[in-house]
């Protein structure tokens, strides 16, 4: 198994196979629960314990991938520029629930990892959950904290957002598609813009916008914590 | 050989970025300069949205791929965390409800004062 274990080419099959799998999964289920960048994460984790390739190499195996994690954010500046565009009208809108969610969140993130008396470490690994992983792992990791905690928690919070943000719209009697979008964007980044993205082409547009600055202002707010 | 320009400029953006990240005293990811760079490129014209948005359009199509392996991760420090499961649980739950209706609710609230 030496092959598999030093392989590239493995690892990066292995996390595309794995993601296009849970796609199947929940296309054939149609389950919210089905997720497929969670069973993506499940899969990948059973077959590196099966085939006793440890996280280390396996994060080495397929850096060619997580590279273009920063090239892929700074695309976000592409779907900013035509909304900035489309959405000058309800710019302050926008901006204010934006800014007004993410202040939200490091307040409760903050108030409830006191209450159950959190380590530092943990508190700032989960601050940044809301915002994109490329984002969020290095302000999680240039303030100390665990990186892959973050990362983690990232992807969960955006596959909550993913599934349940119609319920929650449905509850807070959030109906305009403008204010939906900013709480996808601000509450569960890309994964979350996805299925705003999916519902309705408006809100998508104000998602991505969300996403990217409610992660610029929460990279503000790291530099004075 | 228009998608290897595309691919370059972006690039060249990530790099500046990377560099300003290095070079500045702040805490702030070299992808979020990158990203504010490009976008006043784009808004003074210097940089074509023409001149990128192929490229970047399928860069961000696959971007969800790209949060798979961080999150693998979690196999290593599983040790450290599982004693805090619920509260992390909590954490990810409550907070996630609560950005999304305060973010949600402001938006609304100043959307229909202005209409």
């Amino acid at each position: 198994m030496t092959v598999l274990y030093e392989s590239s080419l493995f690892a990066i099959v292995l996390t595309l196979g794995a993601y296009e799998i849970g796609r199947v999964i929940q296309k054939k289920t149609k389950w919210t629960v089905a997720n497929p960048l969670l069973i993506a994460i499940v899969l990948i984790v059973v077959v590196l314990k099966a085939l006793q390739i440890d996280n280390a190499k396996y994060q080495e195996n397929v850096s060619l991938i997580s590279f273009f994690l920063t090239p892929a954010t700074v695309c976000l500046a592409i779907p900013l520029y035509r909304q900035v565009q489309i959405l000058k009208k309800s710019l302050v809108g926008i901006l204010v629930g934006i800014l007004a969610g993410t202040l939200a969140s490091f307040a409760s993130v903050y108030a409830i990892c006191k209450l159950f008396s959190l380590t530092d470490t943990m508190t700032v690994s989960l601050l940044p959950k809301s915002i994109t992983t490329a984002m969020g792992i290095v302000l999680s990791e240039q303030a100390g904290g665990f990186v892959a905690l973050t990362a983690i928690v990232i992807v969960i919070t955006g596959i909550l957002g993913n599934m349940f943000g119609e319920i929650m719209a449905k509850i807070f009697h959030i109906t305009d598609p403008v204010a939906k979008g900013v709480a996808y964007g601000t509450a569960s980044h890309v994964v979350g813009t996805t299925k705003a993205a999916q519902l309705d082409e408006l809100m998508g547009a104000v998602s991505s916008l969300s996403l990217v600055v409610a992660g610029i202002i929460t990279a503000v707010i790291f530099c004075f914590v | 050989m228009k998608y290897v320009r595309e691919f370059l400029i972006i690039m060249i953006f990530t790099l500046i970025g990377e560099l300003l990240q290095k070079l500045l005293p702040i805490p702030i990811p070299a992808s979020v300069y990158g990203l504010l760079l490009l976008f006043l490129a784009l808004c003074t014209k210097v940089v074509k949205i023409s001149d990128i948005e192929k490229v970047g359009d399928f860069m961000i199509a696959i971007m969800p791929m790209m949060f798979i392996a961080p999150a693998v991760k979690i196999m290593d420090i599983w040790g450290d965390i599982a004693g805090n499961l619920i509260p992390i649980i909590v954490v990810m739950v409550l907070s996630t409800i609560i950005v999304f209706a305060v973010a949600g609710w402001v938006t609304q609230w100043i959307e229909r004062r202005r209409k």
